[in-house]
């Protein structure tokens, strides 16, 4: 009996093992790339472990392609994006939350209609809409689309409404006014989740491509993985410094998502429980 | 002295508050819906002025007429297919490891959680110089291994397999979380029950911890049914902005964005977008039925 639960555990711990290296393989070949020599990426057959590191690769691949201006556009945006949705979500829950309106149930169920639809379709009407008003190639065509998510205030509303409604009649009747009560007990209240909702739209947007794509065309314009994409079909064989460049795209998102895994793994969990 | 500025009627206050939001949404998410519904009607339409000449079936008999619609259409429920389950099989056996008494539980967590945060941009570039055929990765070890060379990216018959490994590997993490979640919810007493009646762990998994995760697993396979259906960066990348050899890549979505972005056939697109839209409300429903079955019972 014991014997064989020593053998479970075994098992589990070699199949926990084999995951983690099919999981982190290609990082694993990404970076061992990134640091080869263009010889070394074209060796046969394929080499490893870089005989010497060149670190220069990041620097050519910061040369080959404006980072810095693509950088700058993934953040703005990503950063734009996520104040913009949470200060809508934010009102937006609030109004669901504690505001006795009329139409409120009709109005809660069009949105849950809308939620379903998918963005692809949405698309073609929306660069429609941004062509004809002239927004094409701009910050804004990025941006103003995505500053409002209809998850996302489902999500606040109910986090909301699990705040004892003694401390809105309380306040209330100590002359608090709405908003003062929305800013300083209602959104200090809520911070995991608010949290949780911005850091996944942030990393949502840092990593869309269509949307980009479609609403650019000048290279000032394009956000890192537009970029990205483009410059992977201008590189041809310098691999390595094609790797060197996705890491550059990559490390950003991946540095925020080791200080920020409690809040990402606390929202996706809570997308779950909801089905 | 000051006056205190107040709104007292609720309606109107509501409305404030709902404002922002519902801008946004009303013009990019509400309008587009019923737009892009009417778009696939109109045959004879000027985008730059937004004049419809007229309207009728064509588009819909074209996009269904169409054999590369038939192709993508085949290609994507083949992906979905085997993609879903293979998913959800995998992650699930992660989960359950992960939730028995295992150390290294959260770093574990975390490692298979990275690529799921990982721009899939940068993950399909890095997957095509793996799958490259005389300097990649995967050939390297099948070599190791005394295997032959394997043509990844040119040979038409492993495109679909690659997409699936690809989406296993992309989804795995999210998938694993969210089936944590719902097995510490599981209440430990019936598993204990379970134990004490005799029942070994593997008849436990399927006769207690199982059915308790229905509700879970049948939100995850719709979520990523409907996901597998609207795959498209992965390909378009992966294959250069090409479909994949011979085709073998083409999927709905890649075929919408081909009409729209491609040919600047509006409306053809919007069609063929109502179609996907179609199927995805189709497996919407099927979820609600199920789950409010479930409910009465």
């Amino acid at each position: 009996m014991r014997k064989g639960k020593k053998m479970v555990t075994v098992l589990s711990y070699v199949i926990l093992a084999a995951g983690l290296l099919w999981v982190s393989l290609p990082f694993v070949w990404m970076v061992l790339t990134a640091f080869k020599s263009a010889k070394e990426v074209l060796s046969m057959p394929p080499k490893w472990i870089p005989s010497v590191w060149q670190w220069e690769n990041f620097k050519m691949a910061l040369q080959q392609v404006p980072y810095a201006r693509y950088f700058f556009n993934s953040v703005f945006t990503a950063v734009m994006v996520t104040v913009g949705e949470v200060f809508t979500t934010v009102l937006a829950a609030y109004a669901f939350a504690y505001i006795p309106f009329q139409f409120k149930n009709a109005l809660f169920l069009v949105l849950v209609a809308t939620m379903m639809v998918p963005g692809e379709i949405l698309m073609i009407p929306n660069y429609i809409t941004l062509s004809n008003w002239g927004w094409i190639d701009s910050y804004k065509a990025l941006i103003i689309p995505w500053c409002a998510s209809i998850f996302s205030i489902f999500l606040l509303k109910q986090q909301f409404e699990s705040i004892p409604i003694s401390y809105y009649k309380s306040a209330k009747i100590n002359g608090c006014s709405e908003l003062r009560f929305l800013f300083t007990i209602l959104i200090p209240c809520s911070v995991p989740t608010l949290a949780s909702i911005a850091i996944l739209k942030f990393i949502n947007c840092w990593n869309s491509y269509m949307w980009p794509l479609i609403t650019t065309n000048s290279e000032e314009m394009r956000t890192l993985p537009v970029g990205m994409a483009a410059f992977s079909t201008e590189a041809g064989t310098r691999y390595h410094i094609l790797m060197a460049f996705s890491i550059l795209v990559i490390a950003p998102v991946i540095i925020l998502y080791l200080f920020t895994q409690k809040y990402i793994v606390k929202g996706v969990s809570k997308s779950g429980l909801k089905g | 002295m000051k006056r205190k500025w107040k709104i007292r009627n609720p309606q109107f206050r509501a409305f404030l508050y709902l404002l922002p939001a519902l801008s946004v949404i009303a013009v990019f998410q509400f309008y587009p819906v019923l737009k892009s519904f009417f778009m696939g009607f109109y045959t004879k339409f000027d985008y730059l002025t937004d004049t419809v000449e007229a309207v009728g079936l064509d588009n819909f008999l074209y996009v269904l007429k169409d054999p590369e619609f038939a192709l993508a259409m085949k290609n994507t429920a083949v992906f979905a297919v085997i993609s879903v389950p293979l998913g959800i099989i995998t992650a699930l056996v992660f989960a359950l490891i992960l939730n028995s008494n295992i150390r290294f539980q959260k770093f574990f967590r975390s490692a298979y959680f990275l690529p799921f945060v990982t721009s899939m941009t940068a993950v399909a570039v890095v997957w095509r110089w793996m799958l490259n055929k005389d300097y990649g990765m995967v050939n390297a070890l099948l070599s190791v291994l005394g295997m032959p060379k394997v043509a990844w990216l040119t040979d038409a018959q492993m495109t679909i397999p690659i997409l699936i490994v690809l989406s296993v590997w992309k989804g795995l993490g999210y998938k694993i979380i969210i089936l944590l979640a719902a097995l510490q919810g599981v209440d430990e007493r019936y598993v204990k029950a379970g134990r004490m009646d005799g029942a070994g762990s593997f008849r436990r998994i399927c006769y207690i911890i199982l059915p308790i995760l229905r509700p879970t697993i049948l939100f995850l396979s719709v979520t990523s049914l409907i996901g597998a259906f609207k795959i498209f960066d992965e390909v378009y990348i992966m294959y250069g902005q090409k479909p994949g050899p011979l085709q073998s890549g083409l999927t709905i979505v890649y075929y919408i964005f081909d009409k729209f972005y491609r040919h600047w056939e509006f409306t053809t697109a919007s069609a063929a977008a109502f179609l996907l839209f179609l199927v995805i409300l189709f497996f919407t429903l099927l979820q609600f039925l199920f789950s409010s079955e479930r409910r009465k019972s």
